[in-house]
């Protein structure tokens, strides 16, 4: 019996030990899939958009076996931080709280922060007095609004908005766009390209605009979206940037960037 | 692991548990408010009504809470126009309702078979020894057959009380701030994952058991209606 | 109708069902063994079980699976990785369908061991003695006496359980596995029409119901054949 015990821990041995030896090159991406342009899932059930075509250039160049999946954003960082995969490419911004949790690669594109609001409010915003912040705070007060749970903006607004307005959190963008819509929520502040690829340019963000100063508070809002990978993955991350350096310089990004944004999504 | 800020907001995490107990409550009050006509109709009404009444238990009890609750919230959020003509819209616009009404029909559905089983299981000799004192039917229900359906019912009763305690979890998913939705945001905050719902996770251990010790307690002291001398 | 959205519901049907039979399989293997543990184990194996059923049955669904999900296979990855330094780089690598399978097979298991300690402590201690006075031993008397008189008093625990675990599956969402809740969820948010979609996977799901409940009547006539409660 002790002897057929033995035996099956060196069977289980080889095979974790050949499944060791193959991780070095398999890559474990993760994704949102729930934020167009950047990620999101069609309707035969597939992965794509920006980061999961940027995620396939960097790989291809850096010679990596790929694999994407998608993660619901609240558990994304936990997860990789779990090794359920290694990067997170899902237009994450590189912001300083979570540059405490997990590595950043280099900037692989631009996202600007702003509030959205029904026309009616977004008017009641425009003819508060103050300006920036301020004005959002008086025009705010006593209203609701919607975050999504780990988004950036969160502990922005979370921070400046405690005990001025109600705050409501979601599990991803389109929940909280249903609940705009329906009146439950009457703003909402997350990355503007997302909602305005998905919202504002639609038939159903008629009626919607974007209020007030674009949030850009540098403590909060970082500088810019890059992959996140695990604090001691320093080697990874440096095979990351080298292949981003390369599709910046040979084209490819600007390729793939085209096909989603008509503007230069890399920014400043 | 790292516990400070999870002792720092104690605070915090007592409230969300306030409003989970609140709910869970007014949930279970009202959903045996509910349960009790419809059982006593299951069991002894007109058979017509005895299988509306099963087809609402079993397309409740047929679909998970989830959906249900993502159904009358979101959904009612589709309709929002609509119920704003007919003057309802005020009350589907707030989560807490919507959750509400959803958890209260869930432990009505569920609370309505096991008083009905519970109901059967009450022996006929009882009813007619009922009737042959002349009770009426109102106070054959009243004093020998309820007591003894409870009776029957609470261990049963006691997992529905249990999951629905532990289902207003759900609700944290609608953006009310229960415990486990207050442990969500903060543990968001403070990227302390493990710590936030590992702490949430001992709260809701502790509120359980000893509901099912009181629930016990209960069961024993019920336990007088089962065994008339 | 459902705006081209429905064969990713069918596949989201598909994925459902799987993670749910997945899941009863390895609640029902957990149940065995730990109604076993409690019932007949050691003061460590039975604490082990007791443990593991009044952590489970305490804890909502939707935090235990979030750490389920994410503590255990971390959990397991330093146990191995601290066994030998040649271990260093084991990974578990399960995909979230597998990672479902298994959370809610762990977190169902305590169910089923409730299910089974009460089964195995309803078989008459009668039919047993008589099985040995007979010379039944051993797997004879398992599988000829034990057994299809188990399932009797388990059968009404177990398609409980499996009506339990088939509504779960709509929490493995919450992990990213493409089921019918998160389909729905995904097809709502997309299309903007969450009533419709909600309504279609709340319909999915009680048809699977209606449909497993067809099929736990005829075991139940198979399995209470030749007793009274089955001549009815």
């Amino acid at each position: 019996m002790r002897n057929r015990l033995r035996y099956l821990f060196a069977v289980a041995a080889i095979c974790v030990s050949s499944t060791a030896v193959q991780a070095q090159t398999n890559v474990r991406i993760a994704t949102e899939g729930a934020y167009p342009p950047f990620n999101y899932v069609d309707a035969k059930g597939k992965l794509g958009g920006f980061d999961i075509d940027i995620a396939n250039a960097i790989c291809a160049v850096a010679k990596f076996n790929c694999t994407i999946v998608a993660q619901n954003w609240d558990g994304i960082i936990p997860g990789l931080n779990a090794e359920k995969y290694d990067l997170i490419f899902a237009a994450m911004t590189a912001t300083i709280e979570r540059r405490k949790v997990v590595a950043f690669s280099n900037k692989y594109a631009s996202m600007p922060f702003r509030f959205v609001a029904s026309n009616r409010v977004a008017d009641a915003i425009a003819a508060a007095p103050g300006t920036g912040i301020d004005q959002l705070k008086t025009a705010l007060k006593g209203k609701t609004i919607g975050l999504v749970t780990a988004s950036t903006a969160d502990p922005y607004v979370r921070k400046t908005f405690e005990g001025v307005s109600t705050l409501r959190s979601y599990q991803k963008m389109s929940d909280v766009l249903q609940d705009l819509k329906a009146g439950r929520i009457d703003a909402y502040a997350d990355g503007a390209l997302g909602i305005d690829a998905t919202f504002l340019k639609t038939a159903t963000g008629k009626g919607y605009r974007f209020v007030g100063a674009p949030l850009t508070d540098p403590a909060y809002f970082g500088t810019g979206v890059g992959a996140a990978a695990r604090l001691k993955d320093t080697e990874l991350l440096a095979k990351v940037n080298t292949a981003l350096a390369q599709i910046l310089t040979d084209g490819t990004y600007q390729k793939i960037a085209k096909k989603y944004f008509d503007f230069d999504i890399y920014g400043q | 692991m790292n516990f400070g800020p999870v002792i720092d907001g104690l605070p915090v995490l007592l409230q969300g548990l306030a409003v989970t107990l609140v709910l869970t409550v007014s949930t279970l009050l009202f959903g045996l408010l509910i349960a009790v006509p419809l059982a006593v109709a299951r069991w002894s009404g007109p058979k017509w009504l005895s299988s509306l009444i099963w087809c609402f238990t079993f397309c409740v009890r047929g679909t998970p809470l989830l959906v249900q609750l993502f159904l009358v919230y979101y959904g009612s959020g589709q309709f929002r126009d609509e119920l704003e003509a007919i003057g309802l819209w005020w009350f589907f616009r707030e989560p807490w309702n919507c959750a509400l009404l959803t958890f209260t029909l869930s432990t009505a559905a569920y609370t309505t078979e096991v008083l009905r089983g519970a109901l059967m299981a009450v022996s006929n000799s009882q009813l007619e020894a009922g009737f042959a004192y002349g009770f009426t039917g109102l106070q054959k229900l009243r004093f020998i057959v309820l007591p003894q359906a409870f009776a029957y019912a609470l261990p049963t009763y006691s997992n529905d009380i249990i999951f629905h305690l532990q289902a207003t979890s759900f609700a944290s998913l609608i953006t009310i701030e229960d415990l486990a939705g207050v442990a969500s945001v903060m543990a968001n905050k403070t990227y302390l994952h493990y710590e936030f719902y590992l702490t949430a996770a001992a709260m809701y251990l502790v509120v359980v058991y000893s509901v099912l010790f009181a629930l016990k307690r209960i069961e024993k002291s019920l336990r007088r209606f089962l065994y008339p001398g | 109708m459902l705006d081209g959205y429905g064969p990713m519901l069918f596949k989201g049907l598909t994925a459902t069902l799987g993670v749910a039979v997945g899941a009863y399989c390895i609640a029902l293997v957990l149940g065995v063994l730990g109604a076993t543990a409690k019932l007949e184990g050691g003061r460590v194996t039975k604490g082990v079980a007791e443990a593991y059923t009044f952590v489970i049955r305490g804890v909502p669904e939707l935090i235990l699976l979030l750490l389920v999900f994410f503590a255990i296979p971390t959990l397991i990855q330093s146990i191995v990785r601290s066994i030998s330094p040649e271990f260093v780089n084991f990974r578990l690598e399960l995909e979230p369908f597998t990672s479902a399978v298994v959370a809610l097979g762990f977190i169902y298991g305590a169910s089923a061991t409730e299910v089974f300690r009460g089964a195995i402590q309803a078989i008459p201690l009668g039919q047993l003695e008589a099985a040995r006075a007979y010379g039944m031993y051993g797997r004879v008397l398992v599988v000829q006496v034990a057994l299809p008189q188990l399932l009797r008093f388990a059968l009404s625990g177990l398609s409980n359980l499996w009506l339990i675990v088939l509504k779960a599956t709509a929490l493995a969402s919450v992990i990213q596995v493409v089921e019918l809740m998160r389909v729905a969820n995904l097809a709502a948010g997309a299309t903007n029409k969450p009533f419709t979609f909600f309504l279609a996977a709340a319909c999915i799901y009680l048809a699977i119901s209606a449909v497993s409940l067809v099929c736990i009547k005829f075991i139940e006539v198979y399995s209470f054949r030749g007793t009274e409660q089955g001549a009815k």
